[in-house]
Formats: structure tokens, C-alpha cells, sequence
């Protein structure tokens, strides 16, 4: 059960990790949209990291957060792209 | 009324599924939780009653449906999706692309099917919906290899638009 | 038997690692927007499939050899949360291609282009 727990915690860390490379799109990205994709790619990111993170350290509120930042993260998406749109007819 | 009946189930069902742990009922709940979840889904089905069937179609109501919908998540689209993964992971590796945006007119009515069908696009093999027109419901679709300028509705989605039909409509 | 699920969880966090980093990688190396949406929308909604999948596992597991309730609120919790994951992902690229296309940002390496000579607005 601890080795299965370690892999948990170690999965984690990597998926953790990985949110370096999206960071750099999200610094560079030459267009508006490129930036929103990476940080969509960073909160699934976020949310996956946090379930292990969860099962590993034997936590359930860890996952109770997780759903909730999925779901925050959704509306904060639809609604940067409903401000790209608008702006985009108002010019 | 049925719509009212309609989300407080859901809400209802929503509510044990979350708060399931251990209890007097089945094991999983406790009494005072089953009646905090009846009160919380009769305060949300009042509020939200007006949202979820707005148009007055009750045909996702039936069960037949839903084991349908089942049937399709496990034997068609888990299939397709992990075709879709492995052809991505070709695609990054090599670099080999050939994208452009293309048409297809799926001629589906319902908001249900148009959403299942525009959403199973998206995480199958080589394609995502970008834009719908409103009028007639026709998808436009980015495609990663376009091999047809003109394709048909097979050609983009395979059996998926007859599921919708099937499932939603 | 935990041999076996040790080999399964192993297996599947394999899985998830290598299609959540792959998302990342598309995400640097397409050239332009839609592209690199096909990459992030597909690889890691699959990975965060897998690395859940592994979690729901290991708690029915332990639920079952322990009979411990934690660990079966941990099984429900995390399928509420894949079940969200698995929603809201593909309409979220849903709505920021529709956008991109809408703000004037086109496919740049495209052989055909439809939506522009439809001019929806």
C-alpha cells in the first residue's frame, strides 16, 4: 500500500512538473487563443495532479477541490473566450 | 410539473452520489444526510426547474435512452478515442499535418444530439468542431489530414451521427 | 491479487505520464492554433483518464479489503471529478476555437478554409 502510494505521489510530482512546458506557450504564444490553450492545458493539468496527490497522501478534500477548480476553470475559459468574441465585433 | 419532478431526481440522485460514505441506509447513507439532500434538491429544483427543459422536449427522460447512451460510451466512442490518442501521438512525433476547416451537414434537429455529436467529434481521430451555423446546423469541422475537400458526414465522424440520432432524437 | 493491482495502477500512471507529457510537446511544436488544440484537448483529457482510472482502483480495492468509507469516498469523489474533466474539456475547445476563428485568427498552414467563405456572424 505505501509502494502504491509512493507511485501515486511521484505520478503527481511529474504531472506537476509538466506544467513548465504549457507556462512557456502561455508566456510566448503569439496570438490571444494560444495563451487560453495553455492555460486550459495547465489546469487539467492542475486538477489530474491534485487526484493523485489526493489518493496518495490519503485526503479526500484534496479531491473535493479538484472538482471544484475543474469547474471554475470551465466558466473562466467560456468566459475569456465570450470577451475574445465580443471584442472581436465591437472593432 | 415534469420538469420540476425531472431535476429534483436528478439533483436528488446527484446529491447520494456525492455524499455516499457510511450509514443505517444500505450501508451508505445516514438519515439526516437523505433528508438534507431532499430539502437542498427541492430548493435547487425550484430555482432551476425553468433551465433544463426549455424547449419542451422530454425525450431524454426515457431509460431506454440512457442505456443506449451507455452502450455508446463503452463499444463506440471508447474505441475511437484511444485511435484518436495514438493517431495525435503519431502526429507529434512525425509532424506530418495536412489541416483545414470543411463542412458537414449532419441534418440532426435536437440541441441534445447536435452537443453529443459536436463533442464525440472532438476527442476522435483527427477532428474538432469549430463553429456551428444556427440556422440549419451544419458543423464545421477542423480536420488534421484532409484526404476530401467535399467529404461526407461518414467520412468525418463514421457511425457517430446515427448514434445521435438514435440517442437524442 | 495486490501484485496484480500493483502491475495495473503501474501500467496505467505509465499511460496517463506519457499522454499528458505528449500534450505538452504538441502544444510547443504545431504551428498554430487549431493544431495545437487537437493536441492539449485530446492527450490530456486521455492521460487525466488513465491517472484517475488508476485512483478509482486502488480506493475499490481497498474499500473492498478494508471496508474503510474513506476510501469509497474517494472512488465516488474522483469519478464526479473525471466525469467533469471528461464534459467540460472538449466544450471548453469548443468555445475558444469558435472564438479564435470569430477574432480573426486563421489556420495558417491550410488547404482549405470553408468557415471563412461562410462568414457566419
Amino acid at each position: 500500500m505505501t509502494q502504491l502510494m509512493s507511485f501515486f505521489l511521484f505520478t503527481g510530482a511529474l504531472i506537476a512538473a509538466f506544467i513548465i512546458l504549457p507556462l512557456f506557450r502561455l508566456i510566448v504564444g503569439p496570438t490571444i487563443p494560444d495563451k487560453v490553450i495553455a492555460l486550459d492545458t495547465i489546469n487539467t493539468y492542475v486538477v489530474a495532479a491534485m487526484i493523485l496527490f489526493g489518493a496518495a497522501f490519503e485526503e479526500i478534500i484534496y479531491i473535493d477541490v479538484a472538482i471544484v477548480y475543474a469547474l471554475l476553470s470551465y466558466i473562466t475559459t467560456l468566459y475569456i473566450a465570450k470577451f475574445i468574441e465580443r471584442r472581436a465585433k465591437d472593432k | 410539473m415534469i420538469p420540476f419532478l425531472a431535476t429534483f431526481f436528478l439533483t436528488f440522485l446527484a446529491y447520494l452520489f456525492i455524499a455516499a460514505s457510511s450509514g443505517e441506509i444500505l450501508a451508505l447513507w445516514s438519515k439526516c444526510e437523505v433528508f438534507t439532500g431532499i430539502i437542498v434538491a427541492l430548493i435547487a429544483s425550484a430555482l432551476a426547474s425553468r433551465v433544463l427543459f426549455q424547449k419542451k422536449d422530454y425525450r431524454l427522460l426515457n431509460p431506454v435512452r440512457w442505456a443506449l447512451f451507455l452502450y455508446y460510451l463503452i463499444a463506440v466512442f471508447l474505441p475511437a478515442l484511444v485511435t484518436a490518442n495514438l493517431d495525435v501521438a503519431y502526429r507529434v512525433i512525425t509532424g506530418k499535418i495536412n489541416p483545414g476547416i470543411v463542412k458537414i451537414s449532419p441534418q440532426l434537429e435536437s440541441d441534445a444530439a447536435i452537443t453529443l455529436l459536436a463533442n464525440s467529434i472532438t476527442l476522435t481521430p483527427g477532428t474538432l468542431s469549430v463553429d456551428i451555423d444556427g440556422n440549419n446546423n451544419d458543423l464545421y469541422i477542423h480536420w488534421i489530414n484532409v484526404t476530401n475537400l467535399n467529404p461526407s458526414v461518414e467520412d468525418i465522424c463514421g457511425t457517430f451521427c446515427a448514434w445521435a440520432r438514435r440517442i437524442a432524437e | 491479487m495486490i501484485i496484480i493491482l500493483t502491475i495495473i495502477i503501474f501500467v496505467f500512471l505509465l499511460i496517463g505520464i506519457f499522454f499528458n507529457g505528449l500534450g505538452s510537446v504538441g502544444l510547443l511544436k504545431f504551428p498554430d492554433v487549431y493544431t495545437r488544440m487537437h493536441a492539449t484537448t485530446k492527450c490530456t483529457t486521455f492521460g487525466s483518464i488513465f491517472t484517475s482510472m488508476s485512483v478509482i482502483i486502488f480506493a475499490f480495492y481497498f474499500w473492498k479489503a478494508s471496508g474503510d468509507s474513506k476510501f469509497l469516498v474517494m472512488a465516488l469523489h474522483t469519478t464526479v471529478a473525471l466525469i467533469c474533466l471528461l464534459i467540460t474539456n472538449p466544450t471548453g475547445a469548443h468555445a475558444i476555437a469558435r472564438a479564435a476563428h470569430r477574432s480573426g485568427v486563421m489556420p495558417k498552414p491550410a488547404v482549405i478554409d470553408e468557415l471563412e467563405e461562410a462568414d457566419l456572424k
